[in-house]
């Protein structure tokens, strides 16, 4: 037993490409530089900038949760840099295989499908919308932070450790060839030795046990910690969304941890659970996986739709149409997420009744989903409409979602699912679903509450480009995989025999390149608009007419995001605040503030995860060991810990908001149709009627 | 004295912690801290429900040609690991009680070593069930399906008392340190949740694993 386990040299990805030279190779040995680059550039970025002690003081260590949520946001960003190149890559490979290999080898090829959809899922999906949700939600509520701060860092710092992961599996041996979900037995210790499909069991481990924390800690904010006056039936609904999504998590991430404790035990131990022979069962597994798989897709859509409806009412100018009717909506479709995760598996040897009954399930779902839709229509009839990126990213949504829909009733029929079961039809489906139904609500969040988080506006100029090539890309990269799943066209196929098929997957390659032409020009925007910042600033912090509370503190939010907790009477509530002439009014009286103090218990705990997710990959037994003992030995330590928080002064506090409050009063007030002009202040007019 | 104001005057005092207002943690700090825990049990819960049915599935026809439950199980073992457990729990409850009514350090440091060495008790007697089972009875987790799905439902639920038990040793350290200051009392009050709850699971475990599988 070596000193490192099972870890030699030859599995460094660059000495691999050494000894083996051949181009897929030399693309994964780039893809491995391009990690130790990016890694050793932010590093010197860091330094350059001599910002250490703010990163470590300010962001690293910090407790607070709009901090938080925008580590979140960072750590999507940059897993959505690497799975949208693997996809690009992946449809060149495509293009260039018709009657002929090209030029990725099989198993890189179905390495890149695997990452691709492990990484969109749990390490750009999931910390995008928990980021969001963790900036956004506790301002709504006119809470000063979340209900376990220091949890809250400990689920950042586990999914940044499964990220780590997935990162050093780009150098150090190869990832799992058997897809996002890992069906065994092929990802059994028979056929697939190695060490690809430990990486995702320990990457999708960490992830899926900070995804319960966060879910027991969004859920605990919103039922305890709401502004006085701040019922359920008076939160914004994104709130409501947020709501749904953590009871799905609480409830749906444990048959993930259970399933991927299963394979464990399975490969490492040689447990028998989803074998063939001895008893095993793989049914097992799929039913697990989907048992959390498909509320897993409503956790994912859930904040979009927050998202969407905080959009069309902001800028439409209206109250939301169908309030109610979007909450019901809401957790009618949590509560149907958990009945149709068989849908996922039609074909795999269940009785046409059961298969019916989820179908019927899975059509039902159409229902509350079209109520949502004509609600955010009947939100913009007639309303003060001002087409900003957000708006624009959101109407394209609502057209593309529709079609997207519509296929998954196709889908969710057994009969027709028989025949395009594992197609790319379902891989046009999916992506149609949650590239409208999660990704633009995401970039449009961003949109909206970039000058919240920083005190100006992106650009609009570059956020309509991007929208622009998002759409294109998006169009011209799936339409043509429905024509070719329904003409026969398998899903994860790395060269095709049938020369018809090249147009199309000419046009995918294209829409691929237009879709990393979006996120290039999305970073773009943010360049230019860190650029601009001067003539983009909106320091009132209300840049868009907003509803909400948040948009009546200041921008960037102070750390206990209200001087004083508001008093909440409707829906709506600073738009009826503006409305009765009350904004920017000082209060009467402060008090003390109690806030957490900065720990770095979280970080280590989520760097200790990943060492020992690491050791137990690489069967480094002392190091996962001694990092699962620092592990506990951390939290232990810290219940020691008594002085958890300090104290802000009421005077303090005082100070802060008169200075502020004197200088939005000193703005002038922007009319809405100037909202994306330099004109902007971040001071609404006021005085029309909500 | 109305209902109302009767709930009242409970919440401030904090059900299960203090039976007089202002002796206990300041209610809205502790309400969602307790209120987490009980979130955090449910989703451990689901843990369990889903090991539960893996066991269920596995129980018909995931035993190959390995011995079945009717070859391996009898009550005895599994009886006194029962009593052992409630008996724990009962000092867990006993302790709670010192707590709330007595506000006893030495009492209450007293019903946690109870409850500890109870916990011990069963932890011993189950791992040396697990191994005459894998040894003398050729039935280790790799011999099928079903027993994998055996050692999983019960090692995780052992794997819960033990944990618990260092959570316990931890929380008597603290009691030792500082006394009954309020982040112990919730921290106490958290571990009996926790600890009745793997009683409850033991419960579905006898019924589901051994009561049945003696029958089958």
């Amino acid at each position: 037993m070596s000193l490192l386990g099972i870890l030699g040299w030859s599995d460094i990805i660059f000495v691999k490409a050494w000894q083996n030279p051949s181009i897929s190779e030399a693309i994964a040995a780039g893809a491995g530089g391009a990690a130790v680059l990016g890694a050793l550039g932010a590093a010197v970025l860091v330094t350059w900038l001599g910002a250490w002690r703010t990163l470590w003081t300010g962001w690293l260590t910090s407790l607070d949760h709009k901090k938080i949520g925008i580590m979140y946001i960072v750590l999507a960003l940059v897993m959505i840099a690497r799975a949208l190149i693997e996809a690009v890559l992946m449809r060149v490979q495509q293009a260039a295989a018709v009657g002929d290999p090209g030029f990725l080898s099989a198993d890189h090829y179905n390495q890149l499908f695997t990452t691709h959809g492990t990484i969109m899922i749990f390490f750009m999906a999931m910390p995008f919308l928990t980021g969001v949700i963790n900036y956004v939600m506790p301002l709504q509520i006119g809470s000063r932070d979340m209900s376990f701060p220091m949890m809250n860092a400990v689920s950042l710092w586990l999914t940044v450790g499964g990220a780590i992961l997935m990162m050093a599996s780009l150098i150090f041996g190869s990832f799992s060839t058997g897809g996002w979900s890992a069906y065994p037995p092929y990802t059994g210790a028979s056929f697939s030795p190695g060490v690809g499909v430990d990486y995702w069991i320990w990457a999708v481990t960490l992830a899926s046990v900070g995804s319960t924390l966060t879910g027991i800690n969004i859920a605990v904010t919103i039922y305890k910690r709401r502004a006085p006056g701040m019922t359920l039936f008076h939160m914004p609904l994104f709130c409501w969304t947020a709501l749904a999504v953590s009871i799905l998590m609480i409830f749906a991430m444990s048959p993930l941890t259970v399933a991927t404790a299963m394979l464990a035990l399975d490969r490492y131990a040689e447990f028998k659970f989803f074998t063939n022979g001895d008893g095993g069962n793989m049914m097992i597994y799929a039913n697990l996986f989907w048992l959390f798989g498909h509320p897993e897709v409503y956790i994912l859509i859930l904040p979009a739709f927050g998202v969407y409806s905080e959009v069309f009412t902001t800028f439409s100018g209206k109250t939301l149409y169908g309030y109610r009717s979007l909450v019901l909506a809401t957790m009618c479709i949590a509560v149907l997420s958990f009945t149709v995760w068989l849908h996922h598996f039609f074909t795999m040897g269940q009785s046409a009744e059961i298969n019916a009954a989820f179908g019927i399930a899975t059509m039902l779902i159409g229902i509350p989903t079209g109520v949502k839709v004509y609600d955010w229509l009947l939100t913009m009839v007639r309303g003060r409409i001002v087409a900003s990126t957000a708006l624009i990213f959101s109407s394209v949504f609502l057209v593309t979602f529709v079609v997207g829909g519509v296929t998954g009733i196709i889908l969710a029929n057994p009969d027709v699912d028989y025949q395009v079961h594992n197609s790319l039809f379902l891989v046009a489906h999916f992506h149609n679903m949650l590239i409208p139904g999660l990704l633009f609500g995401m970039i449009a969040a961003v949109q909206v509450w970039f000058p919240k988080a920083f005190g100006f506006r992106l650009d609009e100029r570059w956020g309509r480009i991007s929208a622009l090539l998002w759409t294109a890309g998006f169009y011209l990269a799936f339409m043509p995989l429905y024509a070719m799943g329904l003409g026969g066209a398998m899903r994860r196929m790395r060269s095709w025999a049938d020369p018809d098929w090249w147009p199309w997957l000419l046009a995918a390659e294209i829409g691929a390149f237009l879709l990393l032409g979006g996120l290039a020009t999305l970073l773009m925007q943010f360049w230019v608009s860190v650029r601009n910042r001067r003539a983009l600033a909106v320091p009132g912090g209300d840049p868009w007419d907003g509803r909400t509370l948040e948009w009546g503190t200041s921008s960037p939010p102070p750390e206990y995001n209200f001087a004083v907790v508001p008093q909440v009477d409707s829906r709506d509530a600073f738009t009826a605040v503006k409305a009765a002439g009350r904004a920017y009014s000082a209060p009467e009286t402060y008090e003390d503030i109690e806030m957490p103090k900065a720990t770095m218990v979280p970080l280590a705990i989520g760097l200790l995860a990943a060492a020992c997710g690491f050791g137990l990959t690489w069967h480094i037994w002392w190091l996962a060991l001694l990092a699962f003992i620092g592990i506990w030995g951390a939290v232990i330590l810290r219940s020691f810990q008594r002085e958890t928080s300090r104290v802000i002064p009421a005077a303090e506090v005082a100070r802060q908001h008169e200075a502020w409050l004197e200088m939005v009063r000193g703005l002038p007030q922007t009319p809405r149709r100037a909202g994306l002009t330099p004109a902007n202040s971040g001071r609404a007019e006021q005085g029309e009627p909500a | 004295m109305t209902a109302s104001a009767h709930t009242r005057a409970d919440e401030r005092a904090h059900i299960g912690l203090t039976q007089r207002e202002g002796e206990g943690p300041d209610p809205d700090e502790a309400a969602p801290i307790i209120f987490g825990f009980w979130v955090f049990l449910m989703a451990d819960l689901v843990l369990f429900a889903v090991l539960f049915s893996v066991y269920a599935a596995m129980v018909n026809g995931g035993q190959g040609t390995a011995p079945g439950p009717a070859d391996l199980f009898d009550l005895k073992i599994p009886f006194v690991e029962t009593l052992i457990l409630l008996a724990s729990s009962l000092a867990c409850g006993k302790a709670s009680l010192a707590l709330k009514w007595r506000h006893d350090r030495g009492r209450l440091l007293a019903w946690m070593g109870l409850t500890f060495l109870l916990g011990a008790g069963f932890l011993v007697l189950e791992l040396r069930d697990f191994i005459q089972l894998a040894t003398e009875k050729n039935a280790p987790p790799q011999a099928s399906g079903w027993l994998s799905s055996y050692w999983l439902l019960l090692g995780t639920h052992g794997l819960h008392v033990a944990a618990g038990m260092i959570w316990l040793a931890v929380i008597a350290a603290q009691v030792v340190l500082w006394g009954l200051v309020h982040e112990v009392k919730l921290r106490i009050m958290r571990f009996a949740l926790f600890w009745h709850m793997l009683d409850i699971v033991w419960i579905a475990i006898i019924t589901v694993v051994y009561l049945f599988g003696v029958q089958s």
